[in-house]
Order: structure tokens, then sequence, then C-alpha cells
């Protein structure tokens, strides 16, 4: 059956995009990330235009982030201070995004640099996690106990000065690596369309020290703020929100997600990472391909002035 | 511009024209007119693509010329005219990357032409370049005439051929068909990705190779539906529109927790 996407100006198949969000829903069910990594290359292979797969995809994380969050704050396992802290830099990071987003595209130079982004960000973090995790693999069958980093060791981060108290976390940190991670997360959910939980996540654990029972809830909650504020951004700047297909991908993810997730607690942890690595990898690998393979048509078209 | 009142009269009143007795000893004057049988069309969400026919009639053809058939028409759709950047890539450490770009204003969207028969037999060359007429005689203006002719030469062939490989600039050889000695039928082709806005139909009348007359309507091509409704509200009222959205993805997702719930 097809529909006609009103902003993206083209008709596609109803059940390949409620597919994609099931399938996507499912996997971030399973891994408990948001899916925004997924879902807007996923959308630039199905011909959707970049600018629209971002903002749109950013759209969309809002419903995983935001029913995933809903449950971690009936667990109590989310810090709303921590989380406010790393929403204010967020918010700076995504109105920085923006506006190279907009640069970006009157360049024309847009579709390569969100690529390229992909590529780097999402080849570095698969490659790290698949390391760790084959490492983690072979530990537990040579029947070696893992070694856990102590929570109590500090690094340079912990020397920088306006430390805050972040009691959820039991957490005495400097607001400044803190302000600065949201920031980073808030420019890369603007010009990638993801919520960023594939670099909060790790990125919360290993540089900040946060409890990990903690860390999912906390960065789910800053990512329904800062992908909704980038919605909103987009939405009034660039007019490249696509409700019909933000809803279309939500109406699949939603449901994948809940089996996605009962899926997830078969597996074992090191397992699941390894298969996250594996399929984060993929997803970068696809993408690199196309940014070296000759394209088919050397010249494009754009309006000039309106993008 | 004038009213499709007239134009439909127009039609009429040609179509009697060889009932009345010619008066004047010197033959008149040929001349041409199409009328449109609606001034706007609504495409909907389904959209794929349609023939638009247009209908006209030369007024006080030559009996003996229409019976050789050495009148010709050339029927254009021409869409809205916007400006347009061509961008070409070229490889930097072996990544595929927009280089160089050439702007052009006043470029129309679309471009469909239907003839009586292929282009080449119907006039000169030169004639065509001084009509404008025919999309690869269409006169692309760059915005920044410094350029080197060669590079705007080289981003205006890019540029027709961009836009004929998606459809927007057509060519219908035998679009054009005489029904009688003066009325015939135009067959332009709508892409399915034609813009909205105000298209110009042209009809150009040509008698033995030689130009004798141009007429021209206008049609206005708009988009219905609830689509449309949605499109313009992320535009007009983007702000509310950008809520709406966060709105919408906050309730699925909290209803899919209701649903779905399986902890």
């Amino acid at each position: 059956m097809g529909i006609y996407l009103p902003i993206a100006e083209i008709s596609v198949n109803v059940f390949v995009l409620l597919a994609m969000g099931a399938a996507v829903g499912f996997l971030s069910g399973m891994f408990g990330v948001g899916g925004g990594f997924l879902i807007t290359p996923l959308l630039i292979f199905y011909n959707i235009p970049p600018a629209i797969a971002v903002a749109t995809g950013a759209n969309q994380v809002i419903a995983s982030s935001f029913s995933g969050a809903l449950s971690h704050m009936k667990r109590g396992t989310l810090d709303f201070k921590l989380g406010g802290v790393l929403l204010a830099g967020g918010i700076v990071g995504s109105t920085g995004g923006i506006f190279v987003f907009g640069l970006l595209r009157r360049l024309g130079q847009l579709d390569l640099f969100i690529s390229l982004l992909y590529v780097v960000l999402l080849g570095t973090v698969g490659g790290l996690m698949l390391v760790e995790s084959v490492n983690a693999l072979r530990a537990t069958r040579s029947g070696a106990a893992p070694v856990l980093k102590k929570s109590g060791q500090h690094n340079w981060i912990h020397r920088l000065p306006l430390k805050m108290r972040f009691r959820a976390s039991k957490l005495f940190v400097s607001v400044i690596p803190v302000l600065g991670l949201g920031a980073g997360i808030g420019f890369l959910s603007s010009i990638m369309g993801v919520g960023g939980g594939f670099i909060m996540v790790p990125a919360l654990i290993y540089l900040l020290k946060v409890p990990t029972n903690v860390v999912i809830g906390t960065s789910l909650f800053q990512i329904i703020f800062t992908s909704a504020y980038t919605t909103l951004v987009h939405a009034t700047t660039n007019q490249t929100v696509d409700v019909m297909l933000a809803f279309l991908l939500m109406a699949g993810g939603v449901a994948g997600a809940q089996y996605g997730a009962k899926a997830g607690q078969r597996l074992r942890g090191e397992q699941l990472r390894a298969l996250l690595a594996l399929l984060v990898l993929a997803v970068a690998i696809r993408l690199a391909i196309d940014l070296f393979v000759t394209p088919p048509n050397l010249y494009s078209l754009s309006g000039a002035g309106l993008n | 511009m004038r009213g499709l009142g007239t134009l439909a009269t127009a039609i009429f009143l040609s179509l009697l024209a060889p009932t009345t007795p010619a008066r004047a000893q010197t033959p008149p004057i040929e001349s041409i007119q199409i009328g449109l049988s609606t001034d706007n069309v609504s495409i909907t969400a389904g959209f794929s693509g349609a023939d638009l026919t247009i209908f006209g009639s030369l007024e006080n053809p030559d009996p003996l010329v229409a019976r050789q058939g050495r009148y010709d028409v050339i029927v254009v759709l021409e869409g809205p005219p916007k400006p347009v950047v061509v961008r070409r890539k070229d490889r930097v450490l072996g990544v595929w990357i927009n280089l160089e770009s050439e702007t052009f204003e006043n470029v129309p969207v679309s471009y469909s032409v239907a003839t009586t028969r292929p282009l080449q037999d119907i006039t000169e060359p030169n004639s065509y370049r001084q009509l404008s007429l025919g999309a690869s005689n269409l006169y692309m203006q760059p915005a920044d005439a410094g350029d080197s002719p060669a590079t705007i030469e080289e981003f205006t062939a890019a540029l027709r051929e961009r836009k004929s490989a998606t459809g927007l600039y057509s060519e219908n050889v035998g679009g054009v068909q005489f029904l009688s000695q003066n009325l015939f039928r135009a067959t332009v082709r709508l892409a399915p990705n034609v813009p909205v806005g105000t298209h110009k139909a042209r009809a150009f009348l040509f008698k033995s190779g030689l130009f004798i007359k141009e007429s021209s309507a206008q049609l206005e091509i708009r988009k219905s539906g609830f689509e449309q409704s949605i499109f313009r509200v992320a535009h007009d009222y983007s702000f509310l529109y950008g809520v709406f959205a966060i709105s919408l993805a906050m309730i699925t997702g909290w209803l899919g927790r209701l649903l779905f719930r399986k902890d």
C-alpha cells in the first residue's frame, strides 16, 4: 500500500516503513538504544532525502526514548539532576548543530557531511565495542572472572574545577565534562538525527563513572528533550520534519521494542554487545561504500535560496 | 492573459469560421488559440503522472496548406521558473564530493513539449533558438555571467540532462493531432513529480516551417487532500507543527508502553 509523504514529497510503501520501524524497534528494545542511528541511514537507503531523514529520525527517537524513560522513572533509575545538566549542554550543542546543518545544506555538502559523520562515529563506536565484547567473550570462555573497572578509580576529568554533587548517581564531579558531553550529543542529534545514546552510554560509564543502572534511564531522559528540541528547531527553520513518516516509524517501533526487550533478556550481555557492534559496523561499512563508489550521476540539482 | 471564457468562445467562433464566406480578397492571417477545460489541476497523494489534454484551434487556415499538412503546432507546458543550483561531484582522496557548482536563474521547473512532427522537421534550429522553444533551446541564464563559457555550457547540458532524466523535461512527438482542418488536440505529460504553481501553456503555429503566431493560457497545478494540509501547516505554522510532532511522539511512546508492556 503506497502512501504519499507530505514533506518528503515522495510515495513510499506503508508496510516497508512499518517493518523498518518494527525491526529497528526490536533491536533498540534488545540493546537498549534509541535506534536513531539505524533509522536515519535506513531512510537514506530508502531514498528519503537526508535532510528529511535526519529531522524525522529525531522526531521518531522521542517516542522510543520517552517510553523507555517512563519505565526507568518507575524503577527509580533516573538521575534528574545529572540529566538536567546534560540537557543544558545539549540545548547549546543542538542550536549550534542546527546552524551548521543549515549552512552545509546551502553549501551542498550536507549529504556528504552526514555520511562522513556516520561512517566515522559508527565505525569507531562499533569497532571499540566489538573488540571489548570479543575480549569479554574470550575471558568468560577461558573461565576467568570478568575484570571490572573500580568505580573509585579517578582520571583527569575528576581534577577539573566547578564540582557538583549528583546524589542519585553517587557522583561528585565537575560540571564542565557533563555540559561538554551534553553539548556534543546535542550537536550530533541535530546533524545526524540520532538521540546519541550509543555515545552517551559508554561516555557516562567510562568517562564519568556513573553507575551502570542509572546510565540508561538518565541518558534516555536527556535524549527526550534534546531530540524534542532538535525536532522543534528543524520544524521551524528547515521544515524538514515529516510527521507522517515519523508516525509510521514510531508505530512499528514501539511494538517492536517490547518484543526486542523480551528477546534481549535471553542473551548474555557480551553476546548482545558483540551483535550490536556488528550491526553498527555493518551500517558504517554500507555508508562508507557509497562514499567511494562512483555515483551513477555526477551532477545533481537543487533549488537555490529555498534550501 | 485572456480569461477562460474568451478562450472557449474563441474555439466556437473559429469552428464557425469556415461556414462564413470569406469577404476579403487577401488571404487573412492565420492565428492560433488554445483552451483549457479548467484553470486548475489538483493532484492528490497518489499522483503518478498524467496526460493533460489541451484543445486548440487555428483561425483562418488556408484549406490548401491544411490539406497538404504544412501547418505544424508545438504546444509547451512550462512550469514556474525557479533558481537552480547544478553541482558536480568530483573525487577527492577517493571520496565523491560536490565540488563545482553553477547557479541558474529562472529555470522552468518542468517543460513538456508536444508536437505534430519531430522538432527538426518543423523548422530551422535557428528559429527555435530565437523563440527559445524546446528543452534543448531553452536559454538558461547563469547567475554569475563571469564564469567561463565552457563551464556554463557543461552545467547547462547537465541541467537539461538531469531534468529529462527525472521526467520533468519531456517531448511528445506526435502529441499534437489535428482533429479537423482547424481543431487540434495536444497531449502533454505531467511528470509524477510535477511542481505545484502556475504553469503556462503556450502554443506555437508554424506554416511551412515559418513561425506565424503564438498563444498562451495559464494553468494552476496544486496539491489537494490531507497530505497537502500537512504540508501547508508545516510551512505556515511551523512552530505549532513542531510542537504537534513532539506531542505525537510522546503520546505514541506512552501508548506503546501501555499497550505492549512486558515488564
